[in-house]
C-alpha cells in the first residue's frame, strides 16, 4: 500500500477527519477537555504574571518600609494559590479524559479497520502484501496513539499559552512585539525547512524498513532451504547491505529531529537578548515610550512565549508521522468493499403434502432459494446444485484473460473434475463460482438463478470449499473443525473427523481434540493439516463442495479412505474437484481438460480414454502435467 | 538482559559516550543562560547601563550559540548511536537466526521473527536514544540547577529539598504501579496481531465459510481487552502531569512568599527571585523528564525481552571439537534410533529404527500421512539430532562431522521447497557457487529441467519471483532437484520432490539418476508407487516404526501396507 502513494498527502484533511472521530464519539468529554486545557494553560501563564504583579504592586512599595505589612501580600499569594490549584485540577481532568478519548478513538479506528477489512474483496488481499496491512494495526496505530495522547493536548495547551502571552505582549509594547513576530517567522521557516529535510529522511527510513522487512520475510520463510544448502553466509551478506542502508536513513531522520530542539531553544535565547538590547535602545533614544519596568516584564514574557513555541515545533515530526499513518489507515477504511447486490437468499425448506416447497426454521437437510420478484411475489426454488456456465470469460487483469468462453454444466449429484496444467485456470473457475471474483463476460447460473442475484453470504454458505493451502486458526483442534459449523455438537465433530479419517491421528495427539495448534499448523504434518481442513468442510455439510487439490499431501491409501467418506457425505450433491492425481478423479461424472483457459476435452473417464486425446496421454503418462 | 543487549553497541560506543558528554556541556550552558538573563535585568536594565546590557547580551549570545552547537552535536551523536545500535541488534539477531538448527527454527514463526527484527528493534532504538540523552540530562540538570539555586539563596533552596523527594517518590510509585499493566497490554497486542495476521492469510476460508461476523467478534474481544488494559495503565500515568504541576506551583508559591520577605528586607533582589523561579522549573521538569523516560523504558522492556529471547536461543547442534571434513562413502546406518520433537520419550516420532543402507543403493520410502517419513530422512544430514541411538554416514557418527561438510555431501530436496527471488542461474548456484554454465546445464538435464528452462524467453537468466510463483509446481520441483544435484552429493534425498511431476518425466529423472550418478545413494520418499517401484529396496514406515524393509517385489508379496497402497493406485488402471 505504501507503494501506491497518493499524489498529494493531504494532512489537513486527514487531521480534520481524525478530529471528527474524536469530536463525534466523545462530544461532552471532548468539550470538557478543551475547556480544561484552556484553564490549565492560562493558570500556567498566570505564573510569570503573578511574579511581576507581586514585585510591582507589593514587594517594591514595601521596600524600605519600617514595619512592612504582609497581610495583603498573603492575600495575593492565596488568590494565586487558588488559581494554580484549579489549574492542577484541570490538568488532571484533561489528562484523565484524554485517556478515555485516546483509547476510545484507537479502539474505534481498530475495530472499524478490521470490520471493513473483512468486507473487502479477495482482490485486495491478493494484491496487498500482508506485512504492510499488518503494520497498519501495529506501527501506524501506535503513532496515532502517541499523537492523540501527547501531541494534540500538548500542542493545544502550548498554542493557548502562546496566544495568551502574545496578547499580554501586545498590551505591553507593540514595538517589542514586532521583534517577537519576526522571530516567529524565522522559527516557522526553520521548522519547515528542517522538518522537510527530516521528513524526507523519515520517508526513506520507512521505505528501507519495508525493504528489510521483505528480505527477512522471504529468507526466513525459506530458512530450512538455506540450512540445507549451507547458504547462511550469503544470506547474511545480503542482509548487511540492506541493514546498512536502513541505518543511514534512520540516522538522518533522527539527527534532524534531534537538532530541532536546541535550535528552537536557542533561537528563543537570541530573541531574549535582542529584546533586551532593542528595548534599552528604544527607551534611551526615546523612540518608543518604554519604561524599564515594562522591558523587564516583556523579557519575562519572551521566555514564557518561547518555551511553548519550541514545544510545538518539537511535536512537528511526531504529528506528521502520525498523520501519514492515519492517512494509510483511512485509505484502508476507504477501500471499496465487496459489492453485493444479491437479493436471493438461502433458507431451510421442506415439502408439504402436495409436494410444494415451503420455508421452515429448523435444519431439514433441504434448502431452497427464496427469490423475491419485482411484482412482490416470492418463489422458492429447491437448492439442487445445478451449476451452469455460459460463455464465461475472465481475467484478473483486463488485458490478460485467463478463461475464454467457458460453457459447462454440472447436474445435481454429479462430480465434475477439472484437469490441466498450472495456470490453465482451474482455481480461477472455483474463484468465480463462489464469487471471490466476478465474471467479466457471460454468466453463471446456479439452479437456474444468475449467481449475481444471490446474496454472497448465502451463495458461499451453500458451497463448501477445501483449498490446497490449508489455513487453520490458533485454537484447539475442536474449535478449528467447528469453524465449518458453529452449532455442531461434539458428536458431529467426531463423526466428521471419522469421515475424513482424521479422528485417529487427532486422538493420538497429547490433548486429543483439545490440542492447541497455531495458525500455520506448525505442529502437524502437511497431510494432517489437509485432513483437518477436509473435516472442517465435512462438519459444514454443504450442498455443493469444491475440492481444490485438497488431498495433494495425503498418501494415496489415506486419500482413498477420505474419498470414500466424502463420496458418502456428498451422495446426491454436486462436487467440483481439482486434482493432480488422476486416480482421485477417475470416478467423476464429467472430466474437463483445461488448457490455456479453454476446455479442450470433456467427458467421463472411459469416454476420454477412448478419445485417445490429451487426457489419454496424461493418464498413460505420455504427457506431462506441470 | 540489558548487558546482553548492550553487547550490540560495539563501534557506536564512541557516539554513545559522546552524546552524554555533549549533553552535559549543553546542560551547563542551559543552566548559565538564566543566570545571565537575570543579570541583564538586575545590572543592565535596572541600572540603565546600556553597555553592560550589550556586553552581557554578547556573552549570552555566545553561550546560546555554544549551547546550540553542543545540543546539535549531542543530537547528532544520539541519532548515530541509536540508529547504529539498532543496526547491530538487527545484524546480531539475523546472523544468529542463520545459525539456528531446524528445531530452533521450529520454535519461532517467520512472522514473529520479522516483528522482533523490525518493530521491537525500533522500540529499543527509541528507548536507547532517550536513555543516552535524557537519562543523563535529567539528573545533570537537576544537580546543576540546584547548585545555581543554592548559590543564589541557600535558605530558599531548602524548598527543593522537600519538593524533589516528594515528586521523585510520587513519580516512582506511579511508574511502578503502571508497569504490570503495560506488560499485560503488550501481551494482548501480540494476540491482536496474531488474529489480524491469521485473517489476512486465511481470508479465503473466512469468506468461504461466511465467518466475517465471527472473526469480527473475535477481534472485538481482543480489541476490547487492549482498550481496557491500556486505559488502566494510562489512567495511572495520567497522574504524572498534575502531580508535577502541584509540586511546582507549591514550590513557586513558597519561594515567592519567602523571597518577598527577603527582598523587602533587602537580602535579595527581584532578578534573583526570577532566576530562582526558572531554576525551580528546571529542577522539577528534569524530574518529570526522568519519569517519562522511565515509562518509555517500561514500554520498551517487553520488546527487549523478545529480542533477547532470540539472541539467547542456543543452537542445539554443535560442531564437534575435531570435526571430520569428508564423507567416505554414501552408506547410511541407523542404530536403535528414536527421536522426539519435544524431547519426551513417550511422544516419539521415530521409534527404535535400525536400517543399514549401502553406498549407491536406491531406497524408496512409503508410509501413511504422519508416519514420520520426513522425520526419518532429516536425521541423515543432521537437521535434527537423535534423542537416543546413533546415525552413521560413511561409517562415522553424523555428530563427528563438520556440519557444513556433512550437508554438502548429503543433499536434501525438502518437501516444502523454496526458490528465491533472482534468476534461475542464481538459484541453481546455491548448490555450488562456482559451478560453470556447463555444469548448471548438466544438472538441469539430469533433473529433466533443461528443456523447459530453454523454452523461456530468457532461458537460464529468467527471473524467478519470490516463492517461485512464476513457474509451475512441477517445474519448481525439478529446479530444486537440479539445485541439489549441483552439490555432487554422496547421498541425495528427495522428500516427495516429484509429486507435481508427471509419471513419465519422473521415470526419466530416475533413469538419469541410475545412469549418470550410480555411486550416489538415493533416498526417495514418494506417495506414488511408480516412483519407488524400481528402487533397490523400500522402507515401509508406519507410525514412526519400520513395518518392513525389503525389495519392492518381496514387499508386494508379503507386506500388507505396501499391497494396499499398490492396490489403491494400480487397481483402477488394471481394470481396463
Amino acid at each position: 500500500m505504501r507503494n501506491e502513494k497518493p499524489n498529494k498527502p493531504n494532512y489537513g484533511k486527514t487531521a480534520l477527519r481524525l478530529m471528527k472521530y474524536v469530536a463525534s464519539t466523545f462530544k461532552l468529554q471532548f468539550l470538557i477537555v478543551v475547556i480544561a486545557i484552556i484553564i490549565s494553560a492560562i493558570a500556567g501563564m498566570a505564573g510569570p504574571l503573578f511574579l511581576l504583579f507581586l514585585i510591582d504592586d507589593f514587594i517594591t512599595p514595601m521596600i524600605g518600609q519600617q514595619n512592612p505589612d504582609f497581610t495583603s501580600l498573603g492575600y495575593a499569594v492565596a488568590i494565586f494559590a487558588v488559581i494554580y490549584y484549579v489549574g492542577v485540577l484541570c490538568t488532571y481532568i484533561y489528562n484523565r479524559l484524554m485517556v478515555n478519548i485516546g483509547q476510545g478513538v484507537l479502539k474505534r479506528v481498530r475495530d472499524e479497520m478490521f470490520v471493513h477489512m473483512q468486507t473487502l474483496p479477495i482482490r485486495f488481499f491478493d494484491t496487498h502484501p500482508h506485512g504492510e496491512v499488518m503494520s497498519l494495526y501495529t506501527n501506524d496505530t501506535d503513532t496515532l496513539r502517541q499523537m492523540i495522547n501527547q501531541s494534540i493536548p500538548q500542542t493545544f495547551a502550548a498554542l493557548i499559552s502562546v496566544i495568551t502571552v502574545f496578547i499580554v505582549m501586545l498590551t505591553l509594547s507593540v514595538h517589542l512585539t514586532l521583534i517577537t513576530i519576526l522571530m516567529v517567522l524565522v522559527m516557522l521557516v526553520l521548522t519547515k525547512k528542517i522538518g522537510g529535510k527530516s521528513g524526507k529522511y523519515f520517508i526513506a527510513q520507512q521505505n528501507d524498513l519495508s525493504t528489510v522487512n521483505g528480505y527477512i520475510e522471504e529468507m526466513l520463510s525459506g530458512q530450512k532451504v538455506i540450512k540445507v544448502f549451507c547458504h547462511e553466509q550469503q544470506t547474511k551478506d545480503g542482509f548487511d547491505v540492506l541493514n546498512e542502508k536502513l541505518c543511514e536513513s534512520a540516522t538522518g531522520a533522527n539527527k534532524y529531529a534531534n537538532i530541532m530542539m536546541p535550535i528552537m531553544g536557542n533561537l528563543g535565547n537570541l530573541h531574549y537578548v535582542l529584546t533586551a538590547l532593542i528595548g534599552s535602545l528604544l527607551a534611551i533614544t526615546g523612540i518608543a515610550p518604554l519604561t524599564l519596568g515594562t522591558i523587564a516584564t516583556f523579557l519575562q514574557m519572551t521566555r514564557s512565549f518561547n518555551q511553548p513555541f519550541s514545544q510545538i515545533s518539537q511535536q512537528f515530526n511526531s504529528i506528521v508521522m502520525a498523520l501519514a499513518g492515519a492517512e494509510r489507515i483511512f485509505r484502508l477504511i476507504d477501500e471499496e468493499p465487496e459489492k453485493d447486490d444479491g437479493y436471493v437468499t438461502l433458507v431451510n425448506a421442506a415439502f408439504d403434502h402436495d409436494g410444494n416447497l415451503y420455508e421452515c426454521k429448523e435444519r431439514t437437510g433441504t434448502w431452497a432459494w427464496k427469490h423475491p420478484h419485482h411484482d412482490g411475489t416470492l418463489t422458492y426454488t429447491q437448492l439442487k446444485g445445478d451449476v451452469r456456465f455460459y460463455d464465461m470469460s475472465f481475467g484478473y487483469d483486463e488485458n490478460k484473460m485467463v478463461l475464454h468462453d467457458l460453457t459447462l454444466y454440472a447436474k445435481p449429484g454429479q462430480k465434475i473434475a477439472f484437469v490441466g496444467s498450472t495456470g490453465a485456470g482451474k482455481t480461477t473457475i472455483t474463484n468465480l463460482i463462489n464469487r471471490f471474483y466476478d465474471v467479466q463476460d457471460g454468466k453463471i447460473r446456479y439452479d437456474g438463478i444468475n449467481i449475481n442475484k444471490i446474496k454472497k453470504a448465502d451463495l458461499r454458505r451453500s458451497l463448501g470449499i477445501v483449498l490446497q493451502d490449508t489455513h487453520l486458526f490458533t485454537g484447539t483442534i475442536m474449535e478449528n473443525i467447528r469453524y465449518g459449523n458453529l452449532d455442531a455438537t461434539d458428536e458431529e465433530v467426531y463423526a466428521a473427523a471419522k469421515l475424513a479419517n482424521a479422528d485417529q491421528f487427532i486422538r493420538r495427539l497429547p490433548d486429543g481434540y483439545n490440542t492447541v495448534i497455531t495458525g500455520d499448523g506448525g505442529e502437524l504434518s502437511q497431510g494432517q493439516c489437509q485432513l483437518l481442513s477436509i473435516t472442517r468442510a465435512a462438519v459444514a455439510d454443504p450442498p455443493v463442495l469444491i475440492l481444490d487439490e485438497a488431498t495433494s499431501s495425503i498418501d494415496t491409501r489415506t486419500e482413498a479412505i477420505v474419498q470414500r467418506g466424502m463420496d458418502a457425505l456428498m451422495y446426491g450433491r454436486t462436487v467440483f474437484v481439482i486434482a493432480h492425481r488422476l486416480s482421485t478423479i477417475r470416478n467423476s461424472n464429467a472430466i474437463m481438460v483445461l488448457e490455456h483457459g479453454r476446455i479442450i476435452e470433456r467427458g467421463d473417464h472411459e469416454e476420454l480414454l477412448a478419445k485417445k486425446g490429451t487426457y489419454y496421454q496424461l493418464y498413460t503418462g505420455a504427457l506431462e502435467l506441470s | 538482559m540489558i548487558k546482553k543487549l548492550l553487547r550490540s553497541v560495539r563501534e557506536y560506543k564512541t557516539a554513545s559516550l559522546l552524546t552524554p558528554i555533549f549533553v552535559t556541556l549543553e546542560v551547563i550552558m542551559e543552566v548559565l543562560i538564566p543566570f545571565f538573563m537575570s543579570r541583564i535585568i538586575d545590572m543592565g536594565l535596572e541600572q540603565n547601563n546600556l553597555s553592560y546590557t550589550v556586553r552581557l547580551g554578547v556573552i549570552l549570545i555566545i553561550t546560546a550559540i555554544a549551547s546550540l552547537c553542543f545540543g546539535a552535536l549531542s543530537g547528532k551523536y544520539a541519532a548515530t548511536a541509536s540508529a547504529g545500535f539498532a543496526k547491530n541488534l538487527r545484524h546480531d539477531m539475523f546472523h544468529h537466526v542463520q545459525d539456528f538448527s531446524f528445531s530452533n527454527i521450529d520454535k519461532f514463526s517467520p512472522a514473529s521473527l520479522v516483528t522482533r527484527l523490525t518493530t521491537d528493534v525500533t522500540n529499543v532504538q527509541n528507548a536507547y536514544q532517550m536513555v543516552i540523552r535524557v537519562l543523563i540530562r535529567g539528573p545533570l540538570m537537576l544537580v546543576f540547577a540546584l547548585i545555581m539555586a543554592m548559590g543564589i539563596n541557600m535558605k530558599l533552596s531548602m524548598v527543593f529539598f522537600f519538593a524533589i523527594p516528594f515528586l521523585g517518590i510520587g513519580l516512582f510509585f506511579i511508574a511502578i504501579k503502571a508497569h504490570p499493566y503495560f506488560e499485560r497490554v503488550f501481551r494482548t497486542y501480540d494476540e491482536l496481531n496474531n488474529t489480524v495476521q491469521e485473517n489476512l492469510s486465511a481470508i479465503r476460508v473466512v469468506k468461504a465459510y461466511v465467518r466475517e461476523d465471527f472473526e469480527d467478534k473475535k477481534f472485538y474481544n481482543i480489541s476490547d481487552k487492549v482498550y481496557h488494559q491500556f486505559r488502566t495503565a494510562e489512567k495511572i500515568i495520567a497522574l504524572n502531569a498534575p502531580l508535577m504541576q502541584f509540586t511546582m506551583y507549591t514550590a513557586i508559591l513558597l519561594i515567592s512568599w519567602m523571597a518577598a520577605k527577603m527582598i523587602v528586607g533587602s537580602t535579595m533582589t527581584t532578578g534573583q527571585l526570577m532566576s530562582m523561579i526558572v531554576y525551580a522549573t528546571q529542577i522539577l521538569s528534569s524530574l518529570m523528564m526522568l519519569s517519562m523516560v522511565f515509562v518509555m523504558i517500561i514500554m520498551a522492556e517487553s520488546s527487549a525481552n523478545r529480542i533477547v529471547e532470540v539472541l539467547d536461543e542456543e543452537s542445539d547442534l554443535k560442531n564437534p571439537a575435531h570435526p571430520l571434513n569428508s564423507v567416505a562413502d554414501g552408506s547410511i546406518d541407523f542404530d536403535n534410533v528414536s527421536f522426539s520433537y519435544v524431547n519426551d520419550p513417550d511422544k516419539s516420532a521415530l521409534k527404535d529404527i535400525n536400517i543399514h543402507i549401502h553406498s549407491g543403493e536406491t531406497i524408496g520410502i512409503i508410509g501413511g500421512t504422519g508416519s514420520a517419513k520426513t522425520t526419518l530422512v532429516q536425521m541423515i544430514p543432521r537437521l535434527y539430532d537423535t534423542t537416543t541411538g546413533q546415525v552413521r554416514v560413511g561409517g562415522k557418527d553424523v555428530r563427528d562431522y563438520d556440519i557444513e561438510s556433512l550437508r554438502d555431501q548429503v543433499s536434501v530436496v525438502l518437501q516444502k521447497n523454496v526458490l528465491f527471488s533472482g534468476t534461475i542461474k542464481e538459484n541453481l548456484r546455491w548448490g555450488n557457487p562456482n559451478a560453470s554454465d556447463e555444469e548448471l546445464v548438466a544438472a538441469c538435464k539430469l533433473a529433466q529441467a533443461d528443456e523447459f528452462v530453454r523454452s523461456f524467453p530468457d532461458g537460464y537468466d529468467t527471473y524467478i519471483e519470490q516463492g517461485g510463483t512464476n513457474v509451475s509446481g512441477g517445474q519448481k520441483q525439478r529446479l530444486c532437484i537440479a539445485r541439489a544435484l549441483l552439490k555432487k552429493p554422496k547421498i541425495l534425498i528427495l522428500d516427495d520432490s516429484t509429486s507435481a511431476v508427471d509419471t513419465k518425466t519422473d521415470a526419466l529423472i530416475r533413469k538419469a539418476f541410475r545412469e549418470e550418478i550410480p555411486d550416489t545413494t538415493k533416498i526417495i520418499i514418494a506417495q506414488r508407487i511408480s516412483s519407488i517401484e524400481d528402487a533397490d529396496r523400500v522402507i515401509v514406515l508406519d507410525d514412526g516404526h519400520i513395518d518392513a524393509f525389503d525389495t519392492p517385489q518381496q514387499l508386494l508379496k508379503t507386506n500388507k501396507i505396501y499391497q494396499e497402497v499398490y492396490q489403491s493406485q494400480v487397481k483402477g488402471a488394471k481394470e481396463e
